[in-house]
């Protein structure tokens, strides 16, 4: 059996699995962004036409599939394995939009580090054969994101400066083998940081430590340094993780800041758009991977893309007894076609 | 009613609700901490004596906010003690703040049957 492991976190896909298509959705505020022309799309009713935010979020994922299958022209029936998660307890956003596809189905937590989870298992699973065609595929709502995990909307919570606001949107991407498309070159997979903090609303600085590990474990187990890839992104430390990021690699003397940037602080406008620290959430990476990136990839405007979905592993529960945040982040290095 | 008074309301309301956003924005204190801590400080200040000064200067300014809330009914239990003994303790401070809590309650009820809740975007 070969061997694909490399170092302690990492994997390579030697088979090329490919991006045969990818999608994003948004909500009105993304759609009012500066990516809103990536978004294949965006809806003005932040309820997407149900009667509840959970419904709403489903839809999300609903649309997001339904796109990116019509742009590869493949039917449900095309797919061996689908892998979802979301931020709602027990992942309801994802089962209950895939429950009427009959597409097998693997949930997934991994909180807002869930897009790029479910793309490497799903390259994983297309590289080793177990699966023709995987879909990756998860959101988020601002809406039912802050009944989850702070207050319901008609309680009239006020929000601090550190908060981010979570992603009205989804992203998917459909996995298999092909020649021209993006490919999903090698992934790490992350450990669990815990630097003890506390505050929920203040989640950039709890998951940029495990940013830092991450992509330093990437660098080493792979041989390689950040001027190895046109871009680096974070999925939503929003400005503030983003910043701590670029302290701990300054510290060691690694020069990322000319190709890192955060999902967070791309996908709204900072300045114009009352979003505090920025966007989070798992729609928040998964949009911006699914829309605006990968199409820089597909239009060689980025050559080499690392891909690095950050998530807080906290409950509510866990918050209410005062635990810490335990963060993690999964890397997956993507790279245009043709090389 | 004067244009002093509702200065004065205004300035000690204003206040109050001014410490309630610097509590929010530079501490970790939940908008729920802020507002049990608010009522209690209500109670304290209100059976030392010391906020019946603050309402004799600024009136619905400092009755309106929560820790005009926690003064009823600090008010309410001295009210009930004086009136029926020991017994008071346990009945005063709902008595006195019946009106405001069935109000709360109604109109809150009211408010859910007539709108909905909307994502600020």
């Amino acid at each position: 059996m070969k061997n694909l492991h490399r170092g302690k976190q990492s994997v390579l896909f030697d088979e090329k699995p490919a991006i045969l298509a990818h999608s994003a959705v948004g909500g009105k505020r993304e759609g009012a962004g500066p990516l809103r022309r990536y978004f294949d799309y965006t809806s003005d009713d932040t309820k997407f036409g149900q009667k509840s935010w959970e419904k709403a979020e489903s839809r999300l994922q609903e649309l997001a599939l339904e796109k990116a299958r019509s742009k590869a022209g493949l039917r449900n029936s095309d797919f061996d394995v689908l892998f979802a998660g979301d931020l709602l307890n027990q992942c309801i956003s994802s089962s209950f939009a895939v429950r009427e596809t009959r597409i097998p189905f693997l949930g997934l937590y991994g909180a807002c580090s869930t897009m790029a989870e479910s793309l490497t298992l799903a390259a994983s699973a297309v590289n080793a054969g177990y699966a023709r065609r995987a879909a990756a595929l998860t959101s988020s709502h601002f809406a039912s994101a802050e009944r989850q995990y702070r207050y319901p909307l008609g309680y009239g919570g006020q929000r601090t400066p550190t908060a981010q606001w979570t992603v009205t949107g989804a992203g998917c991407c459909l996995v298999g083998r092909a020649d021209a498309a993006p490919w999903v070159q090698a992934a790490t997979i992350g450990r669990i940081v815990d630097l003890g903090i506390r505050d929920a609303n203040n989640m950039g600085a709890a998951m940029a430590p495990a940013a830092y590990d991450t992509l330093r474990a990437h660098f080493d187990d792979l041989s390689l340094a950040p001027e190895d890839y046109d871009l680096i992104v974070t999925g939503d430390l929003g400005e503030l993780g983003k910043e701590i990021v670029l302290d701990a690699f300054r510290r060691d003397g690694v020069g990322i800041g000319g190709v890192y940037n955060d999902c967070g602080t791309m996908i709204f406008d900072l300045q114009k758009q009352d979003v505090h620290a920025g966007g989070s959430g798992c729609g928040c990476g998964a949009s911006v991977l699914c829309g605006y990136l990968l199409t820089q990839l597909e239009t060689g405007k980025l050559r080499n893309l690392l891909f690095c979905a950050t998530g807080a592993l906290m409950s509510p529960v866990s918050t209410w007894q005062g635990e810490s945040i335990p963060a993690i982040c999964h890397a997956v290095a993507i790279q245009a076609k043709g090389r | 009613m004067t244009a002093l008074e509702y200065a004065k309301a205004f300035l000690v309301g204003g206040l109050l609700c001014a410490i309630g956003q610097i509590l929010l924005d530079k501490t970790k204190l939940t908008p729920a901490r802020i507002l049990v801590a608010y009522v209690v400080a209500g109670v304290i200040l209100g059976g030392t004596g010391v906020y019946q000064h603050l309402v004799d200067w600024g009136g619905a300014g400092a009755t309106v906010p929560l820790t005009g809330f926690g003064f009823n009914l600090a008010k309410g239990v001295r009210e009930a003690v004086d009136e029926q003994g020991l017994l008071g303790v346990m009945t005063g401070g709902l008595r006195a703040s019946a009106g405001g809590i069935a109000a709360a309650v109604f109109f809150g009820a009211l408010a859910a049957l007539l709108f909905q809740p909307k994502d600020k975007s």
